[in-house]
């Protein structure tokens, strides 16, 4: 530091900061500045390993790869297109209920249903869901769902397995109880980022709407709902962008069976649970296959969640009166 | 990477560094051109300033407002504004006339605001603190600072009027000090048994109260009031009046207020400020400035007659 | 509060109204009626998954909690007995490495985000980048440490356990205490730069200690969602059926409770699965306690 021009100033106790305030000022700037590049580095190592890693499975495999529908590790033959399938289809599933019931949630969390009390309830239930560990999911889905679920998907698979949504019989392990798990799982997400998008209506619109002798239903459904609806979308895309990369729970759930089939009752296998299974005991052309599959992954859940992002921002902004 | 690491050391005192001399450069080739431009668009203004003549023995700071913007907008321009040495400045004006945002670029607290931009010069004891080589933290070190708004720390009344005799690195007797401070905000006497309670126990004007304590313990050269009676009920705005004139005995004090008769109880000086709405912005400028009995009893400009009969009458 | 009242209050009237406006109204309040219903029934047929999984957890987890089953070794494919102890301690081990790289890590880039340099670019740009982590699948963290470091070190880790848990608790922890430091008023901090403080010892004096509560609630958070975290550990960690063995046991596979149950809960033996469900009540438990501490202390306002 350039000496202090102040010094003549007579003065009782003020001075100029001292060196050390001045390193440690200029060591704090240096370090934080660092901690938040790290988050830069970190983005930029993961892609770049798996890119490296995936290398010699683009160069080997090329796009087929990902059309592909075999996975035969003994004749080196590998195909994701099931894994995308299933992935996309669990996670449409999953994004169809656990939206519809997260969106059901958030109107009946924010729309005055409930005493203070009650909503407090329910919000610590739908925290708690969020909270509950995906293996935990999975063991509950084993143990408690599948068998629940078995003789309703027997029923109908006997009275309506001409249509290919119950094409086939539950055997145990399959496309519907993970969906189910997942939507579970899912909900908290877009309930939450929901309940925000309806809390950022500001209430003169509310009242507008009630001003115009609106019922409460009316209110939500014509006024509330749409002006709400970008926050929603955003809640939507990123609830489907956590189904997506979901892991534990799938993987104890769907039967991992690398097959493309409609029939919610029949096994199948997604990206992230692929990884899960059969990571541990890869022999090396397997693994760079799976970080092919890895790769994949990352590039659909980084789409998605941007998209989302991407939404939501926008969603905030309407309100802010910047767009 | 060396030199990243020392480019990303001193980032943003780099930016604001860069600000400066940028505006000094500007302001350095502005000057006659400016000087054109606002005798020909506002005659009033830079005349009206330049009638105020002080003695230089007498003035803490001489303060040349040329341009203060924020982003795009110039908040405030062509102001002359000297601080006298042991007097109380009062900044009068409507609202939005730009006398916090000068008051404020008194001790470069507006350098906290990224959109800020300061052309002109404000000279204190002979050095300008807009000069590059001038660190704004040394400024406020010198030139305190009391805000519109309490705003004591989340941490003891005690540790409150401490901070700053701490942050010096004080080396005397601290307690002493401290009780001085306390006393000199007329505060000592209600807070002295609970010296240990958060600052953010007390009432909005014993807050107000401390806040002044606590700029005061480390006696800075020059205090910078900010509408510091905006948030107070009578009887805690007569005790801060009275504190301010105690005070200046030893400091100077420039005091914004939005109220007239307090500007008429303590300041010695009075700088009236007003708006420029005619170029479709909002800049404050400098109507007029002189003792206080002149500017109320018989004000030069017209602009600040109207403005005090229509805040008297 | 009075939201409600007055719109039960506008209700009533409307129901008062009906004589006069006849159908119309009527129809219109039977929709609502219904649609009342089914919101409802969706609200509680969305809670019954969490009722019937904490059921679960206490009667099936609960019977078999006891001093065995908290510290003995997992019993092997026939045997009787045993326990989780090995799981619970790898999973503390591997929370509080994670803990360590990514909370110190976190605060001080929530700290630019906040206080520094919260419009530059590399500013943006960190926290975009750390709100698409948050949705970064966990497997992919395991699939990348399991990359750089499971291949180099030549085995799984409690150290590649932890990093791969670092790397997903570090966007949650930017994020969270990043709002926290945000909120800490203006004001506050213009008295401590009017006194001439450096940015530094405005940080340490009056950022930081006031917005701590909230920090901590979003560490304490991360550090519950780490614990949940299995993904992350199944090829970096691996399992173990023994006790993390010293400083160098770090370097070796290490047991967590998520992967006892993901393993167990495939076996087709009672014991396994009895032990998955009793690691699940103490994991979902541990999770809680997390949880809890984090509202007590998020409730602390300043």
């Amino acid at each position: 530091m350039a000496s202090n021009p102040f010094a003549h100033i007579v003065t009782q106790c003020s001075g100029p900061p001292s060196a050390s305030d001045y390193a440690i000022d200029r060591a704090l700037r240096m370090i934080v500045k660092g901690a938040a590049a790290v988050i830069l580095l970190l983005v930029a190592y993961i892609i770049f390993e798996l890119g490296r890693q995936a290398l010699p499975a683009m160069l080997n495999f090329g796009p087929g790869f990902l059309i592909g529908t075999e996975w035969n590790v003994q004749d080196q033959v590998f195909g994701i297109l099931p894994e995308i399938w299933g992935t996309l289809y669990s996670s449409l599933l999953a994004l169809f209920l656990g939206g519809l019931f997260g969106v059901a949630i958030a109107i009946f969390l924010t729309q005055d249903f409930l005493d203070h009390r009650l909503s407090n309830v329910f919000r610590t239930i739908v925290e708690m869901l969020a909270a509950i560990p995906s293996v935990v999911y999975g063991l509950w889905g084993i143990y408690v769902l599948i068998p629940l679920i078995r003789p309703a998907a027997e029923w109908l698979h006997d009275s309506f397995g001409w249509l290919p949504l119950f094409g086939t019989d539950l055997a145990g392990p399959g496309m519907a109880p993970a969906a189910l798990v997942l939507a579970v799982m899912i909900l908290p997400t877009v309930a939450a980022i929901s309940v925000d998008a309806f809390r950022r209506v500001p209430y003169k619109v509310k009242e507008a709407a009630y001003g115009m002798g609106t019922t409460r239903w009316e209110a939500i459904l014509k006024v509330m709902l749409p002006t709400a609806s970008s926050g929603i979308l955003a809640a939507l895309v990123l609830g489907f962008g956590r189904a997506l990369g979901e892991t534990m729970a799938l993987a104890m759930l769907i039967g991992n069976s690398n097959q493309i089939s409609l029939s919610l009752f029949a096994p199948a296998n997604t990206l992230a649970s692929l990884l899960a299974s059969s990571f541990p005991e890869a022999g090396p052309v397997e693994v760079q296959a799976l970080m092919f599959a890895a790769l994949a992954l990352l590039a659909i859940t980084l789409i998605v969640n941007v998209v989302g992002l991407w939404v939501m921002k926008a969603a905030t902004r309407k309100f802010e009166g910047k767009a | 990477m060396n030199a990243t690491a020392e480019a990303g050391l001193i980032e943003s005192t780099l930016l604001e560094r860069n600000r400066n001399m940028d505006t000094n450069r500007e302001t350095q080739m502005d000057t006659d051109r400016d000087d054109h431009q606002s005798r020909t668009s506002t005659p009033d203004s830079i005349t009206a300033a330049a009638a105020w003549h002080v003695d230089p023995q007498q003035t803490v700071m001489d303060c040349r407002l040329n341009k203060i913007f924020y982003g795009d907008f110039l908040a405030v321009r062509d102001s002359l504004v000297p601080i006298e040495k042991n007097k109380i400045t009062g900044f009068i004006g409507p609202s939005g006339c730009g006398k916090s945002t000068v008051l404020r670029s008194l001790n470069r607290m507006n350098d906290l605001i990224p959109v800020f931009r300061f052309e002109g010069t404000v000279t204190y004891h002979g050095q300008d603190i807009y000069d590059k080589s001038i660190d704004p933290v040394l400024v406020r070190r010198y030139i305190g600072m009391v805000f519109q708004q309490p705003n004591p720390f989340s941490m003891s009344i005690y540790d409150n009027v401490a901070f700053g005799l701490r942050l010096n690195r004080f080396k005397g007797d601290m307690n002493e000090r401290v009780e001085k401070a306390l006393r000199s905000a007329a505060l000592w006497n209600e807070v002295k048994d609970k010296l240990k309670n958060s600052g953010l126990s007390l009432s909005g004007g014993q807050q107000q109260r401390l806040c002044i304590a606590r700029a005061v313990a480390t006696e800075p050269d020059v205090l910078l009031m900010d509408e510091p009676c905006s948030a107070l009920d009578p009887i805690a705005t007569r005790q801060v009046e009275e504190l301010m004139l105690e005070l200046k005995e030893n400091y100077t004090v420039a005091l914004v207020t939005h109220n007239m008769q307090q500007a008429t109880r303590v300041a010695d000086t009075t700088a009236f400020f007003s708006v420029d709405i005619s170029e479709g912005g909002r800049t404050g400028y400098l109507v007029e400035m002189g003792d206080t009995q002149q500017i109320f009893a018989d004000p030069r400009e017209k602009l600040t007659r109207e403005y005090i009969a229509g805040e008297f009458s | 509060m009075t939201r409600v009242a007055s719109e039960a209050l506008l209700e009533q009237d409307l129901a008062s109204m009906k004589p006069l406006q006849g159908s119309l109204l009527e129809g219109r309040s039977l929709k609502s009626r219904i649609y009342t219903g089914i919101t409802w029934g969706l609200a509680i047929l969305a809670s019954l998954p969490l009722f019937s999984v904490l059921y679960m957890l206490i009667a099936k987890g609960g019977a078999r909690i006891n001093w065995e089953t908290l510290t003995a070794l997992p019993p092997a494919a026939f045997e009787f007995g045993g326990g989780i102890g090995p799981a619970i301690v790898g999973t503390a081990i591997m929370v509080g490495i994670g803990s360590a790289i990514s909370i110190p890590i976190g605060i001080l880039a929530a700290i630019y985000l906040a206080e520094v340099a919260p419009h530059s670019k590399l500013a943006e740009t960190a926290r975009f980048l750390a709100k698409v982590l948050t949705g970064f699948p966990s497997i992919l963290a395991g699939v990348f440490v399991y990359a750089v470091l499971v291949v180099s070190m030549k085995t799984y880790s409690a150290w590649a356990g932890g990093i791969a848990l670092a790397v997903l608790m570090l966007p949650t922890i930017i994020l969270t205490a990043e709002e926290t430091l945000k909120q800490v008023p203006q004001k506050m901090k213009d008295a401590a730069y009017g006194m001439g403080c450096t940015r530094a010892q405005v940080v340490a004096a009056v950022t930081l200690p006031t917005g701590l509560p909230g920090v901590i609630t979003g560490v304490l958070l991360a550090v519950a969602g780490a614990a949940g975290e299995s993904a992350p550990l199944l090829f970096t960690a691996l399992f173990s059926t023994y006790y993390v063995n010293g400083l160098e046991g770090l370097g070796q596979p290490t047991a967590s409770l998520s992967i006892l149950i993901y393993n167990f809960s495939g076996m087709p033996y009672d014991n396994q699965i009895e032990l998955a469900w009793a690691a699940s009540l103490v994991l979902v438990l541990i999770i809680l306690v997390f949880n809890i501490l984090a509202r007590v202390l998020g409730r602390q306002k300043f």
